[in-house]
């Protein structure tokens, strides 16, 4: 950012309205059967934010690749950048205008150092020349300085925690002299003391007469940030309308065209036996004397800062790690997990956080994910897969949990992130569990989604299941579950119960 | 501390490993440690190391080649009977032949592997067939024995004299040398190496970079393409005969060979030096069974073997074994 620019930022904030950076009209996109935008329009000033809003598999992402040049978008299509048609639109080009992207699923470059990942840019360009490693590590430092976080530099992103690769991906953006940058759910695996980081970046960015385009599933956020909102449903604009006077109910009505009420669930009296029991279970440097019961048909939240050791005790209970003592009892036996396999055998269920790496074999087909986990009972008398009883269940679980998809044999990789969320769940539903594990379960997935998927979750309870639902996000286990474990440096220091509290309340005890 | 010279888990133990054997053959054999031998060695892994470079830049690339020691092959019959028919040609003439010829038939791949979207372990096992079959069937596999005059001249770069014989450096160890060099800039110092590594890494994260996927792809497999060329020149000049036959079968030993010092199957990851250590580690055993008297058919169990140990041993095992593993890891890491 040169000095020069900044000034003209300012003296420009100063004489509103802001020129215009970018204007879209008329576009459109095809995936084979998917029309993924239909004659949107959108249109962006210098310094401003704008959020890009609307659920699952509405086009957002879609539209990012389009203007960064990802995808050509159909003809008829017309775009403007600082008031000039641009035609012929590459990444190369987009880059040269200014225009960078924070990816939703980051496509960072795993076996290279973070240095390199950041300064990438450099890298690329016309004709080949010298690589300038040091050059490199002194630009990634200098971003990451800029941005307040500490990452070892030489270390490979594929050894990075999510939280950090996110961090690393907002760095290479920031990197060049970007004058546009589009964030598609760039808070999506970040703690609250990071996104309010984040934020901070973004209105920074904006003084600095740079322009962002904000994609969230938080609507808090979304109304926190922007100036004004851009709201696609099924790949058609419903409208831009500005941020001050938008209320998050209205926000969720215009993206699914449906009200939600929000209410607690009422207290239950837990008369049938725990289904899982856990006994003062420890493992050295991640969780400590950590005792509870789930109950058949009780949701019970697990919520607590990022690193109080969540997800470590989750992976313990799904006998990924091994605890050094206490005791698991699954319906009064104790249970010996030397591997997920193990658990799986024993009826429990893990939906991990991660599911770009972790949950989904990315290029293999929406049915056979689905299905992964139970291949064995989808086998006829012969022990061959029986394709139709592959069918019906791939059927039963698409509809269930209302996922958009083309075509059941398309690969999983082309579906949006939210979807891909979904048929995680899909995934393990399908092996009928009687322990389910929820780490995270709504990361990247939008309102009615969420809705749906805790309807379901609710039912699932209600047959029966027990629940243990992690999340960061205190509204959604404040919302959804029965009973509410508070973590802290490995350790269960409080409980709640929802009809009992508020979520104030709750708000002050985790974050103080 | 060891990586600030490029010696990683992998290389650090191929080191361990060779020294070992060499220790173990210098004391079970009196004729291992000795100039000539180890001349010997050199001269002979060259040929290997230089297809091993070439092989290396394909697999960082995200690809791999079945095809490149047939096609050096090819590259032998063709320059050497074209050098013949132009009346004998010179070493400029023949490296810029093996080189183009190479380049093409690298080209070929590529073209088919990025224009026509097919995997490439399966375009280059029908151009390997395609290679091999047309050498066959229009050579009748008849070999060529008279080269020119300067092809067939041994060209040595250093010799001395020693009580058990003479020991020489000859011309293949300086075009390896000079090939891992080239292909050393390409992959650490030049930012198209870095492009490659990207590609191989993440492709849709380098698409969206806006790096230039076919032109990726005919670097890689045409880089490839050229090494083999000049292999197969130094082959030729090695063995001091052009036999259709003499490579087939190469391109196992050597892919493993590169496999086994660290490069991934898959793309992303891989070391010059990684790969060169996974050769030597081969040749040095394969002297030392020569040496030691045993059956040449035992050199290819044991090399197996070899490989087995060394990876597991490494803790980089590849494929579904180590998902479970990099699960917890991921998960572990991120509090
Ligand atoms: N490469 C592709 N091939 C086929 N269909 C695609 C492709 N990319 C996107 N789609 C489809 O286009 C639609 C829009 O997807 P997009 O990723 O833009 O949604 P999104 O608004 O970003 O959703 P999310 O909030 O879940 O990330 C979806 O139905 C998706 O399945
Ligand atoms: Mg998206």
């Amino acid at each position: 950012m040169s000095p020069q620019r900044m000034e003209t930022a300012r003296v420009d904030a100063l004489a509103a309205p802001l020129p215009e950076l970018l204007r879209l009209e008329h576009v459109s996109k095809r995936f084979g059967g998917v029309q993924a935008l239909d004659d949107v329009a959108f249109d962006i000033r210098q310094g401003e934010v704008v959020c890009l809003a609307g659920e699952n598999g509405c086009g957002k992402s879609t539209l990012i690749k389009v203007i960064s040049g990802v995808h050509p978008p159909e003809p008829g299509a017309t775009i403007f950048f600082d008031g000039r048609p641009v035609h012929d639109l590459s990444p190369a080009r987009a880059r040269s205008l200014g225009i960078q992207v924070i990816w939703q699923d980051l496509a960072l470059f795993p076996e290279m150092s973070v240095a390199e990942n950041i300064a990438f840019e450099r890298n690329l360009g016309g004709r080949p020349h010298l690589v300038h490693y040091d050059a490199m590590r002194k630009e990634a430092a200098r971003i990451l300085e800029r941005l307040g976080v500490r990452i070892d530099l030489d270390k490979h992103v594929r050894e990075l925690s999510i939280a950090q690769r996110q961090l690393v991906a907002i760095a290479r953006a920031l990197v060049a002299d970007a004058r546009l940058v589009f964030m598609d759910e760039p808070t999506a695996s970040l703690s609250r003391a990071e996104t309010e980081a984040l934020l901070a970046i973004v209105r920074r960015l904006s003084g600095e007469g740079i322009s962002v385009v904000f994609v969230s599933h938080r609507l808090a956020e979304v109304l926190d940030v922007a100036s004004r909102v851009t709201v696609l449903r099924d790949g058609r604009l419903v409208g831009t309308f500005p941020a001050a006077g938008m209320t998050q109910a209205k926000l969720t009505e215009l993206m699914t065209g449906r009200t939600f009420d929000h209410s607690v669930r009422p207290p239950a009296e837990m008369t049938t036996p725990p289904v899982i029991g856990v006994e003062a279970l420890s493992r050295a440097g991640e969780y400590e004397d950590i005792s509870f019961e789930v109950h058949a048909g009780e949701i019970l939240g697990l919520t607590g800062r990022l690193g109080a050791g969540r997800t470590e005790l989750a992976l313990t209970l799904f006998g990924m790690t091994q605890p050094d003592s206490g005791r698991i009892v699954m319906n009064g036996r104790e249970l010996q997990l030397r591997s997920n396999r193990d658990a799986i055998d024993a009826g429990i269920a893990y939906v991990s956080e991660d599911r770009l790496s972790l949950g989904l074999v990315q290029p293999q087909s929406i049915a056979s994910n689905t299905t992964v986990a139970v291949l064995d009972r989808l086998v006829d008398r012969l022990g061959l897969l029986s394709p139709s009883r592959h069918r019906v269940l791939v059927d039963e679980w698409i509809g269930r949990l209302k996922v958009k998809i083309g075509h059941a044999n398309d690969p999983v990789s082309t579906l949006s992130g939210g979807n891909q969320q979904r048929i995680v769940l899909a995934k393990w539903l399908a092996t009928g569990p009687k322990f389910l594990i929820l780490d995270c379960p709504t990361v990247g997935v939008d309102v009615g989604a969420r809705a749906g998927i805790f309807e379901i979750v609710s039912e699932l309870a209600k047959a029966g299941m027990a629940i243990l639902l992690i999340s960061d996000e205190i509204p959604e286990v404040y919302f959804n579950a029965d009973r509410i474990l508070h973590m802290r440096d490995g350790r269960i220091v409080e409980s709640f119960v929802p009809s009992q509290t508020t979520i104030e309340r709750m708000e002050r005890a985790i974050h103080a | 501390m060891l990586e600030r010279f490029g010696i990683g888990k992998t290389e650090g133990w191929l080191l361990l490993v060779i020294a070992l054997i060499c220790l173990f053959l210098s004391l079970t054999t009196d004729t291992f440690a000795t100039l000539v031998n180890i001349c010997d060695i050199l001269n002979y892994s060259s040929v290997n190391i230089i297809f091993a470079a070439g092989l290396l830049v394909v697999l960082v690339a995200g690809g791999i080649d079945i095809s490149f020691a047939v096609g050096a092959s090819v590259v032998q019959y063709l320059a050497v009977s074209l050098l013949i028919w132009m009346g004998g040609g010179n070493w400029a003439l023949g490296f810029a032949l093996a080189i183009v010829i190479g380049f093409g038939l690298g080209a070929l791949n590529a073209a088919l592997i990025y224009h026509f979207r097919i995997i490439s372990i399966i375009v280059t096992i029908a151009t390997f067939n395609l290679f091999f079959g047309l050498l066959m069937f229009f050579t009748s596999g008849v070999s060529i024995y008279d080269l020119p005059d300067w092809l067939s001249r041994r060209v040595i770069l250093f010799e001395h004299e020693t009580s058990v014989g003479w020991a020489e450096i000859t011309l293949p160890v300086l075009v390896m040398a000079v090939v891992v060099f080239a292909t050393w800039l390409l992959l650490r110092r030049l930012t198209v190496g870095r492009q490659l590594f990207a590609m191989g890494d993440n492709t849709e994260g380098a698409r969206r970079l806006g790096i230039n996927l076919g032109a990726m792809h005919y670097l890689a497999y045409g880089w490839l393409g050229g090494c083999a060329g000049l292999a197969g020149l130094m082959q030729a000049h090695y063995a001091q005969e052009v036999v259709p036959n003499a490579l087939y079968g190469r391109e196992l030993e050597v892919l493993a060979a590169v496999v086994l010092g660290g490069a991934r199957l898959g793309g992303g990851r891989g070391t010059l030096l990684g790969a060169i250590l996974g050769l030597m580690l081969i040749s040095i055993t394969q002297n030392g069974l020569n040496l030691l008297g045993i059956s040449p058919y035992a050199f290819r169990m044991i090399v197996g073997f070899i490989i087995l140990v060394a990876i597991s041993l490494s803790g980089e095992r590849m494929g579904l074994l180590s998902i479970g593993r990099r699960h917890v890891k991921a998960a572990g890491a991120s509090r």
